[in-house]
């Protein structure tokens, strides 16, 4: 409530001197890259043609309701009808029209030119979380809502980037042509960067294409653009451009990460380090739906607490996570995460909330499991 | 033809000692043939869809008021989102329209009834049905609809709560509903013109209307395609929309689009007739261009077809398919520039007066304008790529349909009210109706073209930090307007229940049939065609 002097004043001071305060942001930036500034550049030039039409169109209507009203004893005139003005007013908004398609198309033809990219990255939209691939690289991973829960109820002082912050942003090198290749794993997402004017569906069954090329280092931020169930505003997308020098070191330290997990498979696990693991595992990936508590929100997202598969057979267990439920939320998580976080979410989901089951599945099963279906 | 109808009257009423009054009690609205009784129960069950859905809107804007989830869950936030947009659409406006049709078309062409009485009353309780249906949803386990209006598959589909059933079946009760209304209106329009109401003679929300009816005809049956393809897949084992299957999770789109778009026009082509006929009579000047309104409206439904995938600029249609939906929408301007241009050389030089009709008229032509600035700024595909699905298109789409629509039917309301009840309303508190509306709705929907820009989604719960100033001057807006509502609703009703006599032409410079009967209009009128010269 100690906000509402603020947005008075602050709709005052911004009606009288446009103020440019952060805060007041008015109109879309122009971005870092060429394809963003073309695209800055047609949004102002469309907007001011609609302001000089308007400033016209309206101008006529309040000269008139000032001027012809009945109290200031005006008579009616009776005109009505007249060839001449009716085909210019029609053929006048037509030229305008053709003069501003043109650029929208030269801009559009460039922002379709995928070709010649130097680098791929596929983009797979999940509920409610980016997957991101850099192909001919061996390095993947998920991005996920780094905001605590905290924060969203009110709980905790709510920080700058609220909402917008990841754990693993999508990194990538400045002065490269970029091409996104993307898709989606559930439903329809839609990837959005402002800072580089790239928008896309990403679409089960089908692979989108855009590019792009950023000029600076720094962060970009964006967020999912297509209604996409429960958490869909929950769901940003965070871009780190790094400079080429620092994407290779960052690209080399993946590669050694991604190496190192593999072994983690292969180590002989106690039942208490899977639950120690699995507890993150599980409230990055599973409390959205099954909730912190493991108490679910049935009948949509049932519960896991005492449930037949949580303290059931070990098998049916690992089967409907690495498979999923078909015809409803529940993903495949087999393709989303790695064997031992598998083992791990499980192990913690049957010794969690009072499912005492005191047993486990180990990432060498999980592997198992894998290494079958692949034949 | 109209003495036919007449003979059944008397038969059916005979014994009566009154032959044209109306039935006694609750069956006199349950089994009423009478377009006049119809129309009012139309307007009035889509007042009380105006109150529910608006009430809706009020659950998300106090969501909004504040970053951080205060009010409700995510997941009911979007059964709010997705029941306003529907129960506006489909329980508001389109009802609010077929009300005024039912009332003023045989009025304004000088017909005795509607064409199709009985199918009229049925089209008219099936929507009580429909909103019955889909409003239940909301108490079921699992929860109402939550894809959305717009209900893209397969989130509607594999991934949609179980109430989507029962979504489906209340829409195709809705559509059945609309298509019955259409062809009433056409057959009415067409067949029981008084003798020398020619085509060219008619007002002009006749002639939307019967272009609205086309309209109609051609797409509702695609939305009952496309939600009958869903039902197909959700218990037929089909897979129309699931790439998983083999389906395509697009075509859903092309399908509702094809649908959807001249769905905007049947929302807001009425209103075009009906400030049409409004500002001229408060300028006191014949409309500047009856003829290109009559075309130029036609132009706009021609055109309705052929723009649908504008709504899908970033679902990755080929580079050509995006040019040519890009040029045809752009095009859209011009038919709906000359409408424009139109009204404000009707008002150039009048003798204008501001009662509640011509400043809800005034404000349509100005704030519709902006919305379809915003429109052609949308249009520009590259340029959509950064608007699509922001709160810029959220800014467009209520510009539109509020002062557009909304205030289309509140002008029309003012305009016809005399004549409806035979009582004038309380024009001081209609003025106040008209500027808390329209503080309330610029306050509310200007900020959002700003929170779009600034990069702020659609359909969420939840905001970063920058977007709350704006948000809340949002709600402040979007609260005024909820309240100022009910307003209207106790004007109505003093109206009704007494007032100023109306005289049968309360505004010296209307025009048209309807002014030549008596206020409050008889139960029949027309019995006997007037003659038009």
């Amino acid at each position: 409530m100690m906000r509402h002097p603020r947005v008075w004043m602050g709709l005052l001071l911004w009606l009288a001197f446009g103020s440019a305060h952060a805060e007041w942001a008015v109109n879309m930036l122009p971005g870092v890259t060429e394809v963003s500034r073309s695209v800055f550049d047609l949004h102002m030039i469309i907007f001011w043609i609609c302001v000089v039409i308007g400033v016209v169109v309206f101008g006529v209507m309040f000269w008139s309701m000032l001027i012809h009203r009945r109290s200031t004893g005006q008579q009616p005139a009776h005109f009505h009808e007249s060839t001449t003005v009716e085909i210019l007013w029609t053929v006048v908004p037509f030229v305008i029209l053709v003069a501003m398609a043109v650029p929208a198309t030269k801009t559009l033809i460039d922002i379709y030119d995928t070709s010649e990219s130097e680098l791929d990255i596929q983009v797979t939209g999940y509920q409610w979380k980016w997957h991101y691939k850099y192909l001919g690289q061996d390095v993947e991973f998920f991005s996920n809502l780094a905001t605590p829960t905290d924060q969203i109820y009110n709980k905790a002082e709510k920080d700058e980037h609220y909402l917008l912050e990841v754990d693993e942003p999508l990194v990538v090198p400045v002065g490269t042509k970029v091409r996104f290749l993307i898709t989606a794993a559930d439903v329809i997402h839609s990837w959005w960067v402002p800072a580089l004017a790239v928008k896309k569906d990403a679409i089960p069954g089908f692979v989108n294409e855009s590019w792009t090329r950023i000029d600076e280092p720094g962060i970009y931020r964006g967020q999912c653009t297509e209604l996409c169930g429960k958490d869909h505003g929950f769901m940003p997308v965070v871009v780190e451009a790094k400079s080429k020098e620092d994407f290779a070191v960052w690209l080399a330290e993946r590669k050694e990460q991604a190496a190192k997990l593999k072994e983690l498979t292969s180590k002989e696990w106690t039942v208490e380090e899977l639950v120690a693991r699995g507890e993150k595992v599980y409230q990055t990936n599973c409390a959205s739906c099954h909730q912190a508590e493991g108490q679910g929100m049935p009948p949509m997202f049932p519960a896991l607490k005492g449930s037949k598969i949580a303290i059931g057979p070990t098998k049916d267990h690992l089967d409907i996570v690495y498979h999923g439920k078909q015809g409803t939320a529940m993903a495949a998580f087999g393709k989303q995460l790695s064997e031992v976080d598998i083992a791990a979410v499980i192990t913690y989901e049957r010794n969690a909330w009072g499912n005492n089951t005191g047993d486990m599945v180990t990432p060498k099963e999980v592997l198992e499991l894998k290494q079958a279906e692949e034949k | 033809m109209s003495a036919v109808i007449d003979s059944h009257k008397e038969h059916g009423h005979a014994g009566h000692d009154h032959h044209h009054g109306p039935a006694k009690g609750l069956m006199r609205w349950v089994l009423t043939t009478n377009h006049k009784d119809i129309g009012s129960m139309y307007l009035w069950f889509s007042f009380a869809m105006f109150l529910l859905g608006g009430s809706m809107a009020m659950v998300i804007r106090a969501e909004l008021f504040q970053p951080g989830l205060q009010i409700v869950e995510p997941a009911f936030f979007n059964q709010m989102t997705t029941m306003h947009g529907l129960i506006m659409v489909f329980g508001a406006v389109m009802p609010a329209f077929v009300g005024l049709a039912n009332w003023m078309i045989p009025l304004m062409v000088g017909a005795p009834d509607m064409a199709l009485p009985r199918m009229n009353n049925f089209s008219f309780w099936l929507l009580p049905a429909a909103f019955g249906l889909l409003v239940s949803t909301l108490f079921t386990e699992g929860g109402g609809p939550n894809f959305g209006w717009t209900f893209y598959a397969p989130l509607s589909t594999t991934y949609a709560p179980e109430s989507v059933t029962f979504f489906i079946f209340a829409i195709h009760l809705m559509g059945i509903s609309s298509i019955m209304g259409a062809i009433n209106v056409i057959a009415t329009i067409l067949n029981l013109r008084a003798p020398g109401m020619t085509l060219m003679k008619m007002p002009l929300f006749v002639w939307t209307w019967l272009i609205t009816a086309f309209l109609l005809i051609a797409v509702m049956p695609v939305l009952a395609g496309v939600v009958t393809m869903m039902l197909m897949d959700i218990h037929f084992g089909t897979s129309f929309f699931s790439a998983a299957g083999g389906g395509d999770p697009v075509l859903f789109q092309h399908v509702f689009w094809f649908f959807g778009h001249p769905e905007v026009y049947i929302m807001i082509l009425p209103a075009f007739g009906a400030v049409s006929s409004i500002i001229p009579a408060f300028a006191r000047k014949p409309l500047f261009g009856y003829t290109s309104m009559v075309y130029a409206t036609a132009s706009i439904a021609f055109l309705s077809f052929i723009v649908w995938a504008h709504h899908m600029f970033t679902v990755g249609i080929p580079l050509t398919g995006e040019l040519f939906f890009m040029y045809a929408t752009m095009l859209i301007a011009v038919p709906t520039g000359v409408k424009v241009f139109n009204w404000a050389s009707t008002m150039w030089q009048g003798s204008m007066t501001f009662e509640a009709p011509m400043l809800f008229s005034v404000a349509f032509v100005i704030l519709f304008t902006i919305g379809g600035f915003s429109g052609l700024m949308l249009a520009i595909a590259p340029a959509d790529f950064q608007y699509h699905d922001t709160y810029f298109v959220v800014a467009h789409f209520h510009y539109v349909l509020v002062p557009g629509a909304i205030f289309g039917i509140f002008a029309s309301a003012y305009y016809w009210l005399p004549k409806w009840t035979g009582h004038m309303y309380d024009e001081t508190l209609a003025k106040l109706h008209f500027w808390m509306s329209f503080i309330g709705m610029n306050l509310a929907f200007f900020p959002m073209h700003f929170v779009g820009l600034a990069g702020m989604p659609r359909r969420i719960p939840d905001y970063n930090l920058q977007f709350a100033d704006f948000n809340m001057i949002s709600s402040v807006g979007a609260f005024t307007f909820g309240a100022t509502q009910f307003l209207f609703l106790f004007i109505v009703i003093k109206c009704i229940r007494g007032g100023k006599p109306a005289p049968a032409k309360p505004w010296d410079g209307a025009e048209g049939l309807e002014w030549t009967v008596p206020s409050p209009a008889p139960y029949h009128t027309f019995s006997t065609p007037p003659e038009v010269k």
